[in-house]
């Protein structure tokens, strides 16, 4: 090898390990880093009495939105409110008595379960008990 | 193959952006090369230097939270809970006092060398008011971490603007958003420092830039020397010499002097003792120290930054004032007079460091 082509491959490779040097540090940076998980067991979700019969409320449950409903029958139910297909949040729809996802028409029992539309799976469904007088929503084991 | 590619590709962006007409405009521009032309590469160094900090500034917005009650919380995270985040931080610190300090050695090389001479008075007047910015955006920047000094040398720093003549009032409220420091403050002080600042200090530094570029370096009076070094590639080898050992510098401050946090600010506790300003604003700092309450039944703090002001205004007024160097002739009142100016910089700085009760 030529002294000038040695010379060269010094100097290029010297280039690259710097800027590779200085790379590092940055895109470690990018990486986010890991928070504690906001994820919760247990929540409060109402008062007794809060819900009229045929209505829900949207409650946050962790990082998440969920939904828990109060059905004609008086039953109350629980399940996450973020659509299976493209995470959107779901509402209830009175009417029908069931769940619906307006961004691609998406619609759910109260079991959770799919009736129509795009989403692939069902929706989580969560325990519901009364304690005093709160509605205590937990995630099932 | 993998030529051709290359080829086509750089013709591609050759025909469009033009790179050849660059190239051969680099190469064909000279450097005057003569005893002191070791000062040419401060002015490189503080282009590098701003370009790092740009580039660790826009990171540091990713994690940074302008917010009173979060500020210090983020950078806090920043520092311990972010990979290398301790490193970029303090990369952006150590890097901001060193281009101040670059500046200052840039603008007295440029003033004792009567780089000013015409044709360059803009280039002149140009590179002193990126000074001024450059300050500006240490002295927002340094409150955005929320800590004890930053919070009331900000609140010194602002009551001098308010002491001003006839618009202090009105400017100390502009600046702080109300009439103390607040969520207001912090939330202008960060649009001061990432949004006004930014914008308006890299126009000037492409307008200095192009001036360089199409007037050329100045040559010291009476420089009877005649040779001239290639810009590209020999000026700019040196150039990358001197980022070099900058960089090598900051890498070793940054590892050895991690940037300090602070305690949070806590606008109900007493001022902390040995309070001062970054440095480069200590020399204004101990000088209103030292004024007399009352020269000839006038405030003594008033008369003093009305003296800077007139100061910093004929500072930039040089290459009009300076009629013997526009001729080409030595002026050596005007070196006498900067020599003054740098020597009462020094000593000022140094004494408040040294002397904690001046």
């Amino acid at each position: 090898m030529k002294r000038r082509s040695a010379i060269d491959l010094f100097l290029g490779g010297s280039l690259i390990a710097t800027i590779a040097a200085f790379l590092y540090p940055v895109v470690r940076y990018l990486l986010p880093p890991k928070r504690p998980s906001e994820s919760q067991d247990t929540v409060v979700a109402a008062k007794t009495g809060e819900l009229a019969p045929n209505s829900a409320k949207v409650f946050r449950f962790g990082s998440a939105p969920a939904i828990l409903v109060n059905t004609p029958e008086g039953k109350l139910v629980a399940l996450t409110a973020v659509c299976t297909h493209l995470t959107c949040t779901v509402r209830f729809e009175a009417e029908t008595e069931t769940l619906f996802c307006p961004c691609h028409n998406g619609r759910f029992d109260l079991g959770g379960n799919v009736l129509s539309g795009p989403p692939p799976r069902p929706l989580e469904t969560f325990a519901v008990t009364v304690s005093g007088s709160d509605i205590v929503v937990s995630r099932r084991r | 193959m993998g030529k051709s590619v290359a080829r086509t590709v750089w013709e591609f962006l050759d025909e469009r952006f033009l790179i050849s007409d660059l190239v051969g405009f680099a190469r064909k521009k000279t450097v005057p090369e003569h005893g002191r032309s070791f000062w040419y590469f401060f002015g490189g160094i503080c282009l590098f230097l701003t370009a790092i900090q740009v580039a660790t500034g826009g990171l540091l917005l990713l994690y940074y939270s302008p917010q009173v009650g979060a500020a210090h919380e983020s950078v806090q995270f920043i520092m311990g809970g972010v990979k290398f985040g301790w490193l970029i931080r303090s990369v952006h610190s150590w890097t901001a006092n060193i281009l101040i300090g670059m500046m200052f050695v840039h603008m007295f090389s440029s003033f004792f060398l009567k780089a000013y001479r015409k044709p360059r008075e803009l280039t002149w007047m140009s590179g002193f008011a990126l000074l001024v910015l450059f300050m500006a955006f240490g002295f927002s920047g340094y409150l955005l971490p929320w800590n004890e000094l930053s919070y009331f040398a900000t609140r010194v720093g602002t009551d001098i603007a308010g002491s001003l003549p006839l618009v202090g009032s009105w400017l100390k409220t502009v600046i702080l958003g109300g009439p103390d420091i607040s969520q207001a403050t912090l939330s202008r002080f960060y649009w001061f420092h990432v949004a006004l600042l930014p914008v308006v200090a890299l126009t000037l530094v492409a307008v200095h830039v192009i001036l360089v570029q199409t007037l050329g370096m100045s040559k010291p009076i009476g420089e009877r020397g005649t040779r001239e070094i290639p810009f590209f590639p020999d000026f700019i080898y040196k150039d990358a010499l001197g980022w070099t050992l900058i960089l090598v510098l900051v890498g070793v401050l940054c590892v050895f002097l991690p940037w300090e946090i602070g305690t949070k600010a806590d606008p109900l506790s007493s001022t902390p003792l040995g309070i001062k300003p970054e440095w480069y604003f200590t020399f204004m700092f101990s000088t209103l120290k030292i004024v007399p309450a009352h020269i000839f039944s006038l405030e003594g703090e008033k008369l003093a930054i009305l003296g800077f002001l007139a100061g910093g205004l004929l500072w930039l007024l040089v290459p009009f004032l300076d009629r013997r160097a526009r001729r080409g002739e030595r002026s050596p009142l005007f070196t006498w007079i900067g020599l003054a100016l740098a020597v009462y910089i020094v000593v000022m700085t140094v004494l408040t460091y040294t002397v904690p009760r001046l």
